[in-house]
């Protein structure tokens, strides 16, 4: 089950950089919904602000609300306890070099104190179901470090590792950007099954990829949110003419 | 796909109908989160041990600056004594020996202590082992750097790292038995021969230990340090340097001095520098082969003694209060000198290297 | 004109040649000494290197054999003492420059710091811990030696592990981050770890230096011509043993000395050698 994720006039700096400016949305729970637009616009800081990972970078600052259903998750709560609520997965792969791949899922568990083998057996391989991984690696759990896998393998460890702390939401920072294309059809894949149980928010560069797996689409333009709207109508319909410019490819 | 979900699914939530959720739906909440959703929400922000951890590091960091004050309050309290008792004059005063007229410098039995002769011993030994080892480490890191062919890099590179890891005791040892005799019986002869009129070298020490044999061994060990720290400032060197000289129509040799060591020359004096603070501060190899007699003499290959040297021989036998507090000047002399020089040598590199070196020396 | 340029042009190849021959000679001259002290050490240690040299204990002079078992043992335990002051810090004050205070002026203050107490000789540091430690408790004892070896072992480990730790990728971090982790197991179970091997391997290179050293045990640990019993007594060390065999008259304990520093070597060679074997090779497994 997954959360619904309010966003209201959302600011963020880095330094004296004004990155987003005035974001408003409600992100619907159990849906797909994807960030497009420029690189440069914003949308990987607008998706770290929503797990509070913008804050890591010491000169970065965020004002307004960002709301977990009923929970301010800058005011009522430690960015600690936001993050094991919602996963994310980044651009490039990357499991822990060091640990094997039962123990690349089972980390945010392990790491937070969660001990009960038989239990953790049973998320790990659940985990690796749900990202389509188990059947490649199912021998191979504890012998085999993260990083020995393919690129397109450990982007799906890395979603299994996100997904073994059963988060209400994934967030996803271009995650096929850096695979070849037969594995980004396999993520696809993967999230067209999982939005029905978490909140999904993807941010893409390919506006293919975002009318093939999202319900609703955001585009960025310069650190505004310029439209939020269904898919389909941002695709073939689009209220604002930037929109349609970035669409039919004049720009970006 | 062939993606097997099976899913152990608690509640689900409502969903929208198809057309596309609308704005600002909140999901039903669950009647049941799932057991680890609940463990880990159970989980505290673990803020104390976050700032526990954290100053426990910062601790550690600063036990850096504590070691450094702790060993300059002990030196000072130490030395309060022979300070009181002799002042500045510690470092330059002679005195005179009733008996032989001759000057004399460090005398525990009747209380006289002067660092001069140590002082001085330290400064020939090292300033001799720059004179030998500076020219044949940075000959060394110029073939090494541009002339050496790269399979060779390797091995020879190792080897410089292996000088630099000997402990200054086997280098003592070998001194003793091998350099010593080899001075005396084949080199010194010589520059008493060919050098003599210079007064540098005369023939009263028949031993083959002294100033000389000293700056030699200090020349080999400070050669590394040197060595490794110019390559280091050379390599740092940007490679389009070396191609606007070569362009110019410059020989290697042009190039390496124009285009590498121009502009490496800061960093090299604070290699050199470096090699001078390790100098100063090198003990047993130097009590091994210099001597230990309190003299200032003109002869390179006269007995000394330097300041690590007679800390090294007296200090557990020092007859006396006085006899100890003077040695702890002494030692207090050598930290300070050799921060100072250590800190200026570092500044220069840093210079060069723009930032914390590669390495550590 | 030509012939000038021929002749400039001569000299300043034969220049280069020159410059190229003199630094060949300087190579060779410095590798000379290196070959010479090892082939020696070799030759003289080896033939007064027996079983007896590990398992018996100096005799009294005059008498023949005798070892330095106790001062091989002595030299372990003041190195365990030193390692268990000097790695925790050191590595402690690594983190807190590669993680905490990246950046900030306390940290290049820190690391400057560091660096110039590496310079500092090493007798200073002994008579530094002889005056804190020696004089209030009245006698020498391995727990001083201990402590002066520790001291010197920080600001090297603590470099090296900073030095570890930058290079562990940032994604790596953040992936911890993003989990959830607390910051301060982050830091231990994830970047620590991706890091250490490289970390042992700086451990092992402050261990190596810190093993050869004698000046400042000559006041601290003292030395002991039998076995010690607890570390409040003098303890024998290798280099300190080697030194008072070296300076004394008998040909018997010269032989001892030049026994005790091949076995010295070879071990401190040893662990040079590894650490170069695991930094060059690239075995920092998964640090890049």
């Amino acid at each position: 089950m997954g959360v619904g994720i309010e966003v209201i006039n959302l600011n963020a700096w880095y330094g004296t950089n004004h990155t987003l400016q005035d974001i408003n949305l409600n992100i619907p729970a159990n849906h797909a919904t994807a960030l497009i637009g420029p690189s440069g616009c914003g949308k990987s800081t607008f998706v770290r602000c929503l797990n509070r990972m913008h804050e890591t970078n010491p000169i970065a600052r965020v004002t307004g609300t960002v709301r977990f259903g009923d929970l301010d998750i800058y005011e009522d709560a430690k960015p600690v306890e936001i993050r094991r609520r919602v996963g994310m997965v980044f651009q490039r792969p990357n499991p822990f070099p060091t640990m094997s791949i039962y123990d690349n899922v089972a980390a945010g568990l392990k790491l937070n104190g969660y001990s009960n083998r038989r239990a953790l057996d049973e998320i790990v391989e659940k985990s690796l179901r749900n990202s389509a991984l188990w059947d490649e690696v199912k021998d191979d759990l504890k012998k085999k470090s993260g990083a020995s896998l393919s690129g397109g393998q450990q982007q799906r460890l890395c979603i299994a590792r996100a997904l073994a702390v059963d988060p209400e939401a994934l967030l996803m920072d271009e995650p096929a950007s850096a695979l070849d294309p037969v594995s980004t059809s396999k993520i696809e894949d993967l999230i067209f099954q999982l939005k029905s149980q978490y909140t999904i928010v993807i941010v893409t560069h390919n506006m293919q990829q975002a009318a093939r797996v999202a319900e609703k689409t955001g585009f960025f333009l310069n650190g505004r949110m310029v439209e939020f709207d269904s898919t389909h109508k941002i695709f073939t319909n689009p209220s604002d003419k930037r929109t349609e410019d970035y669409i039919t490819g004049r720009f970006g | 796909m062939n993606a097997n979900v099976p899913e152990i699914r608690i509640s689900q939530a409502q969903l929208q109908p198809e057309a596309g959720p609308p704005d600002g739906q909140r999901p039903v909440e669950a009647v049941q989160v799932s057991p680890i959703r609940a463990f880990l929400l159970s989980r505290g922000n673990s803020a104390i041990a976050d700032r526990g951890f954290h100053w426990l590091m910062v601790l550690c960091a600063l036990s850096i600056f504590g070691i450094v004050v702790l060993i300059a309050i002990e030196l000072v309290l130490r030395s309060k004594l022979a300070w009181s008792q002799f002042g500045f004059d510690f470092f330059i005063k002679a005195y005179v020996d009733p008996y032989t007229k001759l000057p004399m410098y460090w005398d525990p039995v009747n209380g006289h202590f002067s660092a001069l002769p140590f002082v001085y011993g330290t400064l020939v030994s090292s300033f001799l082992a720059l004179l030998l080892a500076v020219p044949l480490a940075i000959g060394v890191a110029v073939f090494l750097t541009e002339m050496c062919p790269q399979a060779l890099r390797g091995p020879l590179a190792f080897m410089t790292e292996l000088l630099a890891a000997i402990p200054s005791v086997i280098y003592g040892l070998w001194a003793v038995f091998v350099l010593v005799p080899l001075l005396r019986e084949h080199v010194n002869p010589l520059l008493i021969r060919l050098l003599g009129w210079t007064g540098l070298f005369n023939d009263d020490n028949p031993t083959g230990l002294g100033f000389l044999s000293a700056g030699v061994i200090l020349a080999i060990m400070i050669l590394p340090i040197i060595s490794s720290l110019t390559r280091e400032v050379m390599t740092a060197v940007p490679h389009s340097q070396r191609e606007a000289v070569l362009a110019l129509g410059a020989t290697r040799w042009e190039m390496i001095r124009m285009g590498v060591l121009r502009n490496a020359r800061i960093g090299i004096v604070g290699a050199i520098m470096l090699g001078l603070g390790r100098a100063l501060g090198e003990t047993m190899a130097v009590t091994m082969v210099i001597g230990n007699n309190p003299q200032i003499v003109r002869s390179l290959l006269a007995n000394g003694s330097s300041m690590a040297a007679v800390i090294a021989n007296e200090f557990a036998e020092a007859s006396g209060d006085l006899h100890l507090s003077a040695l702890m000047e002494i030692g207090l002399a050598l930290f300070v000198v050799t921060i100072i020089v250590n800190a200026l040598a570092r500044v220069l590199v840093w210079a060069v290297t723009r930032g914390a070196p590669a390495q550590v020396h | 004109m030509p012939t000038e340029h021929k002749l400039r042009a001569r000299i300043r190849t034969g220049i280069d040649g020159a410059a190229t021959g003199l630094a060949v000679l300087s190579t060779l001259l410095v590798v000379a000494p290196l070959v010479a002290i090892f082939a020696y050490l070799l030759y003289k240690g080896a033939s007064s290197l027996s079983w007896a040299f590990f398992t018996d204990i100096p005799k009294p002079v005059g008498e023949a054999g005798g070892g330095m078992a106790n001062a091989i043992a002595g030299s372990g335990i003041l190195l365990a003492i030193g390692s268990l002051i000097g790695v925790p810090v050191g590595i402690g004050g690594g983190i807190f420059l590669a993680e905490y205070g990246r950046g900030t002026k306390l940290a290049n203050a820190v690391r400057f710091t560091a660096d110039v107490l590496n310079g500092v000789p090493s007798i200073v540091m002994g008579i530094a811990v002889y005056s804190l430690i020696v004089v209030p408790q009245r006698h020498f004892s391995a727990f001083s030696g201990g402590v002066a070896l520790g001291i010197m072992m920080i600001p090297t480990v603590c470099r090296t592990t900073e030095e570890m730790l930058l290079m562990v990728p940032h994604a790596v971090r953040e992936a911890a981050l993003a989990l959830g982790v607390p910051n301060w197991r982050s830091v231990l179970a994830i970047t620590v770890k991706t890091a250490s091997p490289g970390i042992i391997t700086g451990c092992m290179l402050a261990f190596a230096r810190v093993a050869g050293e004698t000046a400042p045990l000559i006041f601290t640990a003292f030395g002991n011509m039998g076995w010690s019993s607890n570390l409040n007594e003098p303890i024998a060390a290798l280099p300190l043993q080697i030194y008072v065999y070296a300076i004394s008259p008998y040909d018997e304990w010269h032989r001892l000395a030049w026994a005790g520093a091949l076995v010295l070597i070879v071990l401190i060679v040893a662990a040079v050698s590894l650490v170069r074997y695991v930094t060059s090779r690239g075995v920092l497994k998964g640090a890049s």
